[in-house]
């Protein structure tokens, strides 16, 4: 490598006399480049090999041992795994949509200016977003123990985890995400063609549902497919408020590979990081899809 | 009711934002089909009056009538006044013809007079081709003739024109000038048209109230405003104007005289009742100023001047000469004769006497 960054400054050095060498490269430049190659590197080099071990034809160990789509075969004839991704997809579709209304209007309320406390709520909303997730799981747990010997207490009733605590912790971190998502769609709104749509004699109502709702639906749209998306990788949160015998994806990929790192777990991660790769990719494109 | 109704009429309106005042104490009456103005630079409360019209701010105290109506806290939505945004403020995710026939289908008006008469509305500002196209892929012009004729298919007793010309090149601001005049004649609806731009202002207005700092200082017609200014900010404001500050001297029928700290004496008709003593100003338009050359002019108002600059414009020639205290005045000079003669045209250096009529020239409060 050395070398190479020797010649080329050598090639600049005399480049300007020379119309061949147009490419002037600083070393700040290259300094960054290789960094960039470094951090791609470390964090794509992991799941190219969980790809690729997943079509390997080897029960066990790093050898590859021919290409096969075995594991594949195995995981779709694998009852277990059917229900515990309908079981993700439930808590992901449910919690999605609570939390896709509340964090909307949340965002929708955010942007009127004048109550007070918008601020301490504004910035209240992004704790969920940078808070560990284990202390957001822990502090939910607390939070169930905690209201179900209220219940006890006040009105006998005997609640008790289920999948039902899993969905409601995952509206309380998706909430965020939504409102944070939103609000940029928000803020790319013209506040004038409310005003324009009420001109024409469109009541507030009539103004929402055609003009705002409308225009800021790509933003809506982009933070519901997020919060599916975070909801359908989580692990932790889903690990410490489910009830027993709920089991998603994530908690019976951690199940398995207690025992060992088996193909058919890399054959898993490889499908769960494909759907997710797509369902981000699409959160994006809708975010950034401006009215044409 | 026998007395007359206004289209809009504003009794004693005041609006204030967080301790700043944006309008002060404002009463207009404007007439049915009236095309009137408010003109004033940027943050005088042109656009904060026109907003409360509309509806979209509520004045602070004072009550606005609109046909005779008392409006109170009346959202826009249920007045009966369209308005034109500067921004067009046109719907992005729906076509042209869907913008157009918005305020239509808010008064649930059936889909076969809806389509007769968004074609109507499109012909008139010919945009019937375009019927289909999303506005961003209009230009300005065609995105402000859409905003023109989304608000006027509600047939609305009052339209609102807020700086709705400002983004367009020179030239098409004038034919849309035009156009805005002709269609405001035509349909006979009251126009009241917020411009921060005097010429535009005096080409299409019957009548013109210029504001400054929240308050109406003047209402008048534009050869009202232009030639009988009140006040010096209108007089600077609305096209150019010298200004010679002094002392009156004395009054006789009409004509004051005033002497400046260096001594001149200059004379004016009176605008204001002023006494000798009073500190005031005159004021006189560069076009009603002669410049002339060899032998001293008889009467009153004339110096002797030397000529500073001078800029040949096509149709005039602006020259800016200096009078013996050091202050320099304009002078505007129709070229009324086709010549390439540079004699026929002033340098700069040439000795002058500049002189004007007193009729042409106001003394106004200081």
């Amino acid at each position: 490598m050395a070398k190479i960054l020797a010649d080329k400054r050598i090639e600049t050095k005399h480049g300007r006399s020379r119309p061949v060498a147009k490419r002037h490269m600083p070393w700040g430049t290259w300094a960054l480049t290789l960094n960039a190659i470094f951090v791609y590197t470390f964090l794509y080099v992991p799941i190219i090999v969980l790809v690729l071990f997943s079509f390997n034809a080897a029960k066990v160990g790093a050898q590859w041992q021919g290409f096969t789509l075995q594991w594949y075969n195995e995981l779709f004839a694998d009852a277990r795994l059917g229900d515990a991704l309908w079981t993700s997809l439930k808590i992901a579709g449910l919690s999605t949509l609570i939390a896709t209304t509340i964090g909307t209007l949340a965002a929708l309320a955010l942007e009127k200016r004048g109550w007070r406390g918008r601020k301490a709520f504004d910035t209240g909303l992004y704790l969920p977003v940078i808070i560990p997730d284990v202390v957001m799981a822990v502090s939910l747990l607390g939070f169930f123990t905690l209201a179900f010997r209220q219940f006890q207490a006040l009105l006998g009733l005997n609640l008790a985890m289920g999948l039902w605590t899993v969905i409601i912790s995952h509206v309380a971190f998706n909430i965020s995400f939504v409102t944070v998502v939103v609000g940029t769609s928000l803020a790319n709104f013209d506040r004038r063609l409310e005003e324009a749509a009420a001109d024409l004699g469109a009541t507030p109502w009539q103004t929402f549902w055609k003009i705002k709702f409308p225009l800021i639906g790509p933003g809506v749209l982009g933070g519901a497919l997020l919060s599916f998306t975070l909801s359908l990788d989580d692990f932790v949160v889903t690990f410490f408020t489910r009830g027993p015998g709920v089991n998603t994806l994530t908690t019976e990929v951690y199940g398995r590979i207690k025992k060992s790192i088996s193909p058919e777990i890399n054959a898993i991660s490889s499908l769960m990081l494909l759907g997710s790769t797509i369902l981000v990719l699409t959160s994006l494109w809708m975010q950034r899809r401006r009215q044409a | 009711m026998n007395t007359p109704t206004w289209a809009v009429e504003l009794d004693h309106v005041t609006k204030e934002f967080r301790g700043s005042t944006a309008v002060r104490d404002v009463s207009l009456k404007i007439a049915d089909g009236e095309f009137f103005s408010l003109l004033g630079p940027s943050g005088c409360g042109k656009t904060t009056l026109l907003r409360m019209i509309a509806g979209f701010e509520n004045p602070s105290s004072g009550d606005i009538y609109i046909e005779g109506e008392l409006m109170g806290e009346t959202p826009a939505n249920r007045r009966d006044v369209n308005t034109v945004f500067q921004s067009y403020a046109l719907f992005p995710h729906m076509s042209v013809a869907e913008n157009v026939a918005f305020g239509l289908h808010m008064k649930k008006i059936n889909k076969a007079d809806v389509a007769t008469r968004v074609k109507q509305a499109l012909d008139m500002v010919q945009l019937h081709a375009f019927g289909d196209r999303r506005p961003k892929q209009l230009s300005g012009g065609q995105q402000q003739r859409v905003a023109l004729a989304r608000a006027l298919i509600n047939e609305p007793e009052v339209l609102l024109l807020d700086e709705p010309l400002a983004a367009l090149d020179l030239k098409l601001r004038k034919e849309m000038q035009l156009e805005l005049k002709s269609i405001q004649q035509r349909l006979g609806i009251t126009f009241i048209f917020v411009t921060h731009d005097q010429e535009e202002a005096l080409t299409m207005s019957d009548r013109i109230a210029v504001m400054e700092l929240g308050k109406v200082l003047q209402v008048g017609q534009p050869t009202e405003i232009y030639e009988r200014p009140k006040t010096r900010f209108v007089a600077d404001f609305i096209g150019e104007c010298n200004f010679i500050d002094g002392t009156v001297l004395a009054v006789e029928n009409g004509a004051v005289t005033l002497e400046t700290d260096g001594g001149v004496r200059v004379v004016g008709t009176g605008m204001f009742p002023v006494a000798a003593g009073d500190h005031a100003v005159l004021a006189v338009r560069p076009e009603k100023v002669r410049l002339v050359e060899g032998q001293q002019p008889q009467g009153t108002n004339v110096f002797a001047a030397i000529v500073e600059r001078v800029a040949y414009i096509g149709s005039d020639t602006r020259i800016i000469v200096r009078l013996p205290d050091g202050s320099p005045f304009d002078v505007w000079e129709a070229n009324t004769v086709s010549t390439l003669d540079p004699n026929q045209y002033y340098t700069a250096g040439d000795p002058v006497y500049v002189t004007w009529a007193t009729q042409n020239s106001l003394i106004l409060e200081r």
